[in-house]
């Protein structure tokens, strides 16, 4: 086992500094070092989407990312994606279009929205399946998650305006 | 509440409506549970040792250098398992043996398929568990696997568990050959259905067709991986954090493959990332309890992706030759199935409800099914949505279509005319009760896709039914009702997908509240009545069902109180949309608010109680499902677009609309996968080839269109609400409704599961003749 590191990191706003070994990936870090379970782990081989976070503002696999090369980045965690009591446009609307049933592939499929949503708040159908294709889910079929952030688009479009 | 009928007429206030369900916030914020996030202080990391051989006998099992790496903590083999001896109990919707069940979870003697358990460790990271795998040593003679039902049939096939005979002669690969004698076999069990005089009323027919289907091994495909947490105190008490489907299985099953008491094991059902049938079974929770009593401390194991796939789940791949027969005017006069269902390693695959569902939307008064349960060096299967029916459905809708297109009538018509309804037989004999097939059939044919026109070459279109009988099973609940008149509806019911929400407002309904006065809460196996599995589609209709009564019984006791307050008799008290009055009106009526702080003053905490067997009490209700789907097909490359595609499906009663529409939408995508791309790949060593969600190829977000839903609501006479369940038969038709649309669109009768671009490809460059004229299918 080679020694621990010391990693430094921006992590939902927070600036947080975290000790690693190499070889451990940042979903490891974040859920079994910092306790944020919100990331999920569904394949550990960037298939699934599951363990999605926003590094730098890009949707990033987070099994796919060691610990280690967190250094100095800003990292948004679904931990992090409400404003305090205030949900995100994306969670209200994902609870208004019962776009979740079992709730697994949820944090990851939030974040990559979110992601989506940060560089282009008016997505066509098309382009929410295009960024969320590396995101699987098995419960619904994906119709209300689409919709979900459709309905997601529209609310910040109009609090916008 | 109008009456106790559950008739059509009948009108809600909160049923049918569309409440954001109580456990939302904590799933869109990351802050729910899932088994893989509980974490204890000392806990360690258990991981598993897997066969690399399909078939293999252990000759050893070396531990040594394992256990002196720094770090372990633990080693168990299947030395350390007590012997089980064969009992079987009802898991869910099959048949589990005791004593395979615990071969499956650690091997003795053999391995049976690759990944089968051998071997795990539990030590302070689960890296160093991971290394500590690496120092094992096992020993094996490797004998060779036999991959497929066909294989396993075979006369001289290496026969996988010697002590498994059969009166059927192994082999027996012909429809209607006599029983044989006496001796090993892979053939484990045999199902028959008959009826009528097959032999007349294929002499009646003006067309039969005749063919063989192959469905491919598919898996259940949740994304969360199988888990387990264990606590293990020296009182001998244990504590299981899971995501299971069913908290009373995993009690009952740990209990019985450790020879503990099933009082001494507590299981606390944490959120579950899906399941689809694939969590009725232990497979980590047995090992995990092992390896915390070893070590002294907690485990916590969680499988990898590989591994899921390798030991866990998958559902049967089957093989299965068909002849149906019609006369001129589209009567299907007879049909005939011969199907054999790849277990896995184990007895137990779904070759009953197989049968018992194939031709089941169909009134045929000559019919013969054979259903064959087979052994293979693959994993045990698991039940997986409907289990059984998709592979019979395929093949039997396939056929319909083709007979449909010969006779020249429209397949819904043609489904329609040969329509199951009440009192028609069903496959396995008695008659339905009221069903709404006919209606289904019926929705779809009016609905806005199938009247729409497809155009342009290399499109068509196809449609295909299904048939799931749901399940019953035993459930409990209570009702509890709050000093300031809110409510906790407390069940056994693992919520996978949204049944919080529904047992909420069932018992809403009943009490005159709005779906947010209910908290509903999903209690580990010390808190509440024995429940069976989340399965069968059965939560909302028999878990509903219980708590409908509970809360009834709150309404009993709400009377009680409010006569012992007026002076009455409990049988003057009315309670109507959440007041209690006298029938004389003589008094100021009381909301359940008001009453509620008043409890102890009458007699105490009001808490309402209910427990019931739904099957025994004939609250079952059946499921149909139509499936239509326009697919366009690349001429150059084979694959399969899926353009437009409509599910209606008979739900009884919606409760939550918006998590039914889901149930047939999920159903739906999961048979389209089945349909166009997974499949278990072995080679010839029987290893799997395919471990990953890369290579086992489930539907994106990018591969479906809208999935259009029809909700039809014939209620389930025999449930108080009219509920039949809505989970399962969705899974059923997609398969026939695309083949029978890649039909249409480019000519080619794909009979064999998946259909990805290479198959498809392969079939249309052999150039199939059509063999009938194409017939458009909504012609308007």
């Amino acid at each position: 086992m080679d020694k621990k590191t010391v990693v430094e990191t921006t992590i939902n706003g927070e600036q947080i500094e975290f000790l690693c070994e190499p070889r451990q990936s940042l979903l490891e870090v974040l859920r079994d070092e910092l306790g944020m379970t919100g990331s999920k782990e569904g394949c550990l081989t960037g298939d699934c989407g599951a363990c999605t976070v926003i590094i730098d503002g890009r949707a990033t696999c987070s099994c796919l990312m060691l610990g280690v090369e967190a250094q100095g980045h800003k990292i948004e965690t679904i931990e992090g994606l409400a404003n305090g009591a205030q949900l995100h446009p994306l969670q209200q609307k994902f609870l208004e279009n019962a776009s979740l049933q079992c709730g697994i592939c949820t944090p990851g499929i939030l974040m990559s929205a979110k992601a989506l949503l940060d560089h282009n708040p008016t997505p066509s159908e098309a382009e929410i399946r295009y960024a969320l294709a590396g995101n699987l889910c098995r419960c619904t079929g994906y119709d209300k998650i689409v919709r979900g952030v459709l309905d997601a688009a529209k609310a910040v479009a109009s609090k916008a305006a | 509440m109008a009456d106790s009928t559950n008739g059509s007429s009948r009108s809600f206030r909160v049923i049918g409506t569309r409440p954001i369900r109580h456990d939302g916030i904590e799933k869109v914020t990351g802050q729910a549970k899932y088994g893989a996030d509980y974490a204890f202080p000392g806990m360690l990391y258990g991981k598993v040792l897997r066969s690399p051989h399909a078939h293999a006998r252990i000759k050893a099992i070396r531990t040594e250098q394992a256990a002196a790496l720094p770090g372990v903590q633990a080693i168990i083999t299947g030395a350390d398992f007590p012997d089980i001896p064969g009992t079987t109990a009802m898991m869910g919707e099959l048949i589990v043996n005791t004593h395979y069940l615990s071969l499956n979870v650690m091997a003795r003697g053999k391995v049976l398929y690759d990944g089968h358990a051998v071997a795990a460790v539990a030590a302070t990271s689960p890296h160093i568990a991971e290394e500590a795998l690496r120092l094992i040593e096992v020993d094996y003679e490797p004998l060779p696997p036999v991959m497929t039902a066909a294989a396993a049939m075979k006369p001289d096939a290496p026969i996988l568990l010697p002590e498994i005979r059969s009166k059927f002669i192994a082999g027996r690969t012909d429809p209607g050959s006599p029983e044989g004698p006496d001796q090993p076999t892979n053939v484990a069990a045999h199902i028959q259905f008959q009826r009528g005089d097959l032999a007349a009323g294929f002499r009646e027919a003006d067309y039969v067709v005749e063919r063989e289907f192959r469905t491919a091994t598919v898996h259940q495909g949740y994304i969360e991986p199988h888990n387990a947490v264990a606590l293990y105190n020296s009182d001998g008490h244990a504590t299981i954090y899971c995501s299971t489907q069913g908290t009373f299985n995993v009690r009952t099953f740990t209990a019985t493959l450790l020879k503990m008491a099933e009082g001494d094991i507590r299981v606390v059902p944490a959120e579950i990332g899906g399941g689809f049938g694939g969590k009725t079974t232990v497979y980590l929770e047995p090992l995990a309890v092992l390896l915390a009593r070893k070590s002294g401390r907690p485990v916590k194991m969680t499988m990898n992706r590989a591994e899921v796939l390798r030991a866990s789940g998958p559902t049967s791949g089957t093989w299965i030759k068909a002849k149906m027969g019609a006369a001129r005017d589209g009567k299907i006069t007879a049909a005939q199935f011969w199907m054999a269902y790849e277990a896995g390693a184990f007895p137990g695959s779904p070759f009953a409800p197989g049968a018992m569902c194939c031709t089941g939307p169909y009134n045929i008064p000559n019919l013969l099914i054979d259903s064959y349960d087979v052994l293979v060096n693959r994993p045990k299967v698991a039940a997986y949505r409907a289990p059984g029916s998709p592979s019979s459905a395929f093949a039997c809708e396939s056929l319909l279509d083709e007979l449909a297109l010969r006779c020249g009538i429209d397949p819904l018509e043609m489904r329609i005319l040969n329509g199951a309804h009440e009192g028609t037989p069903q496959p396995a004999g008695p008659p339905y009760k009221r069903i709404g097939f006919i209606e289904t059939c019926a929705a779809m044919k009016n609905s806005a896709h199938y009247r729409s026109r497809l155009e342009g070459s290399n499109r068509g279109r196809g449609v295909a039914a299904g048939f799931w009988f749901n399940g019953g099973l035993q459930s409990s609940a209570a009702v509890n009702l709050h000093p300031d008149g809110t409510l906790s509806v407390v069940t056994g019911s693992v919520d996978i997908g949204g049944s919080r929400a529904a047992m909420a407002m069932v018992a809403a309904e009943v009490l005159g509240v709005a779906a947010e006065d209910v908290r509903p809460i999903v209690a580990d196996t010390d808190s509440i009545g024995h429940t069976d599995v989340t399965g069968g589609s059965r939560i909302t209709l028999a878990t509903g069902m219980a708590v409908y009564e509970a809360a009834e019984d709150v309404v009993r006791q709400l009377k009680q109180r409010a006569a012992k307050l007026w002076e009455k008799k409990p049988e003057e008290i009315e309670f109507s949309n959440g007041r209690l009055s006298a029938i004389d009106n003589g008094v100021k009526p009381l909301t359940l608010k008001e009453i509620a702080t008043r409890l102890a003053r009458t007699g105490g905490p009001i808490s309402g109680r209910a427990t019931l067997n739904a099957g025994a009490v004939g609250a079952v209700g059946n499921a149909f499902a139509v499936t239509c789907v326009d697919v366009e097909v690349d001429p150059d490359t084979g694959k399969v677009k899926i353009l437009r595609c409509t599910v209606a499906q008979d739900v009884g009663r919606a409760i939550h609309p918006a998590y039914v529409e889901g149930q047939m939408q999920g159903g739906t995508a999961q048979g389209i996968g089945w349909a166009l791309n997974e499949e278990y790949v072995y080679d010839e060593h029987g290893i799997l080839r395919n471990t990953g969600f890369l290579d086992y190829r489930m539907p994106t977000c990018l591969d479906l269109p809208m999935i259009e839903t029809i909700v039809v609501e014939v209620p389930n006479p025999g449930h108080p609400l009219g509920v039949r369940g809505v989970g399962e038969v969705s899974i059923v038709s997609p398969m026939a409704a695309v083949a029978n649309a890649i039909y249409r669109a480019v000519g080619v009768r794909m009979t064999e599961l998946p259909m990805p671009p290479p198959r498809l490809l392969k079939a249309m460059l052999q150039d199939q003749p059509r063999t009938e004229e194409l017939h458009p299918v909504a012609a308007d």
